[in-house]
């Protein structure tokens, strides 16, 4: 056997025991490969190689949420919005196939479904979301039956919502059910009511999107979607606030909010979230039950000492929002926070910038962006006064630069 | 041979600059719309790595004063201290293209 060989054996059977290569410094374990759990995983072997990394995940491949809104629409298909991880392991990055199922912070151990026991130095937890489906009575019965849909996790429910709008009959109700805030995506509800208008608009011209929204009213780029949907949707899209959906009723194919119930062709609800369920099993939830507090210097989180959280998981900053920007950019934080303290050294806070843009038509976008930096006196990031704000309007251009947004941040997340 | 290993710290002191951990992750953050270390992937964004520190710098300052127009960076170069704008055009220009 040749040595070369002999090594590669030697690092594809480390894999299953529970010790560092020898030649590596520390072994850092990443779970969930999103666009915070990648991001961490590339940039800690981008910014030191001497760290072996490995990723846990569970699915084959990466569904992105941006963009896919659109597909909905039918302006893009699923396989657009559908990438590889097989970049990372350019990176070095070992990329295990299995579900973490449980964390024993104080032997620093990861208990996989199938693959056994990994051991890390530190552990980066990027959960992405789960529901609170009792919030809905009547909600996960009406899931299983797959009349009611959430598509709020791209993949198989936005291909099956997508199939639904298909079906429905000109002149059909579309019901999209937003639930109070925090959650994944401020401006993505609003997006998705604008794209499936587009579509209504060219495909089934007497159908309408009835908006239901638990907040008081539109939670992100308020003024740009309202005069969006003046100019393009008039009579298609009806918004109403304060209406939180309090249960479904599938065979009647309702909504109940608290003090009327409403009749719908496709039931769009979307139930409120939580952190993603590994981090309630790794004990990482700190607030309201449902969300995950860091240290926003490092992003390691404030119940357990060497797990950094990342993304959508954690209780979000000052005016921080739920978004792949900043999941990608937590993940700088806390690479570059895990890099030093591998090698001895202090972190220091990063700063960090967030941009999301929104569709409001096939061809048309919108854009919010914020500076986000480290303030010592409140303990946290907060934005960058006089920074950030909107499009002055909606425009081709900016939905370019959407495009061109999303194609960058999959490559440098994933690539 | 110690003048030699003196002029070799010389030469490579601007590289040790550019590798600053705190630039490099102040610039880290542009990555979502410009690209791993500003290598670029779409057409229409420019691709920062190996640009002149004085031109990036430059129009940074250009956006941040409402002299070049924009659909974001004017709104985005406003979060950034003139030392921090220095430290990122720096870093960005240390890096190949």
């Amino acid at each position: 056997m040749k040595r070369r060989d002999f090594l590669k054996l030697a690092g594809a059977a480390s894999l299953a025991g529970c010790a560092s290569t020898a030649q590596s410094k520390a072994r850092v374990v990443v779970i969930g490969g999103g666009f915070g759990g990648a991001t961490a995983a590339k940039y800690i072997r981008h910014w030191d190689p001497s760290i072996d990394v490995i990723l846990v995940e569970r699915d084959a491949d990466f569904v992105s949420c941006p963009i896919s809104n659109l597909v909905l629409g039918g302006f893009s298909g699923i396989e657009d919005v559908t990438q590889s991880r097989d970049g990372l392991q350019r990176h070095g990055v070992k990329i295990v196939r299995d579900e973490a199922v449980g964390v024993d912070p104080s032997r620093r151990i990861v208990r996989l479904a199938r693959g056994g026991d990994l051991s890390y130095e530190r552990l980066v937890v990027s959960p992405g979301i789960d529901f609170l489906y009792g919030d809905v009575a009547g909600y996960e019965a009406a899931m299983q039956s797959g009349r009611v849909l959430h598509a709020w996790k791209a993949g198989e429910q936005t291909v099956a919502l997508r199939r639904q709008l298909e079906e429905m009959r000109d002149g059909g109700v579309y019901v999209l059910s937003i639930p109070v805030a925090p959650y994944r995506c401020p401006p993505g509800p609003y997006e998705r009511a604008s794209v499936v208008a587009a579509y209504f608009k060219q495909a089934k011209p007497r159908s309408k999107v009835l908006v239901l929204d638990a907040n008081p009213d539109i939670t992100s780029k308020a003024g740009l979607f309202k005069r969006a949907w003046a100019d393009l949707y008039p009579g298609i899209i009806e918004y109403h606030g304060n209406s939180r959906a309090v249960g479904v009723d599938a065979p009647g194919m309702k909504v109940k909010l608290e003090l009327e119930e409403v009749q719908g062709d496709v039931l769009n609800v979307v139930p409120p979230h939580r952190a993603g369920d590994f981090a309630a099993k790794a004990g990482l939830i700190t607030t309201n039950n449902r969300w995950c507090d860091v240290d926003w210097r490092t992003m390691e989180s404030k119940a357990v000492k060497g797990i950094h959280v990342l993304g959508d998981a954690t209780l979000s900053a000052p005016a921080m929002p739920k978004s792949a920007s900043m999941a990608n950019n937590h993940a700088k934080i806390a690479a570059a926070a895990i890099v030093e303290l591998l090698n001895g050294r202090d972190p220091e806070p990063v700063k960090i910038i967030n941009t999301c843009y929104s569709f409001v038509s096939e061809k048309e976008a919108i854009r919010v962006s914020s500076v986000h930096e480290w303030d010592a006196g409140q303990g946290t990031l907060v934005p960058v006064k006089g920074s950030g704000g909107v499009s002055a309007a909606r425009s081709e251009a900016e939905a370019n630069y959407a495009w061109s947004w999303a194609k960058t941040i999959w490559f440098d997340s994933l690539g | 041979m110690k003048q030699a290993i003196l002029l070799a710290a010389l030469f490579v002191a601007p590289a040790a600059h550019a590798q600053d951990p705190s630039a490099r992750n102040l610039a880290a953050a542009c990555a979502i719309c410009h690209g791993t270390d500003g290598r670029g992937v779409s057409k229409d964004i420019v691709p920062l790595a190996g640009l002149p520190r004085e031109q990036i710098a430059a129009q940074m300052r250009a956006f941040r004063d409402g002299q070049r127009p924009a659909t974001v960076m004017h709104q985005i170069a406003k979060g950034y201290s003139e030392r921090q704008t220095d430290a990122i055009a720096a870093w960005f220009a240390s890096q190949k293209p």
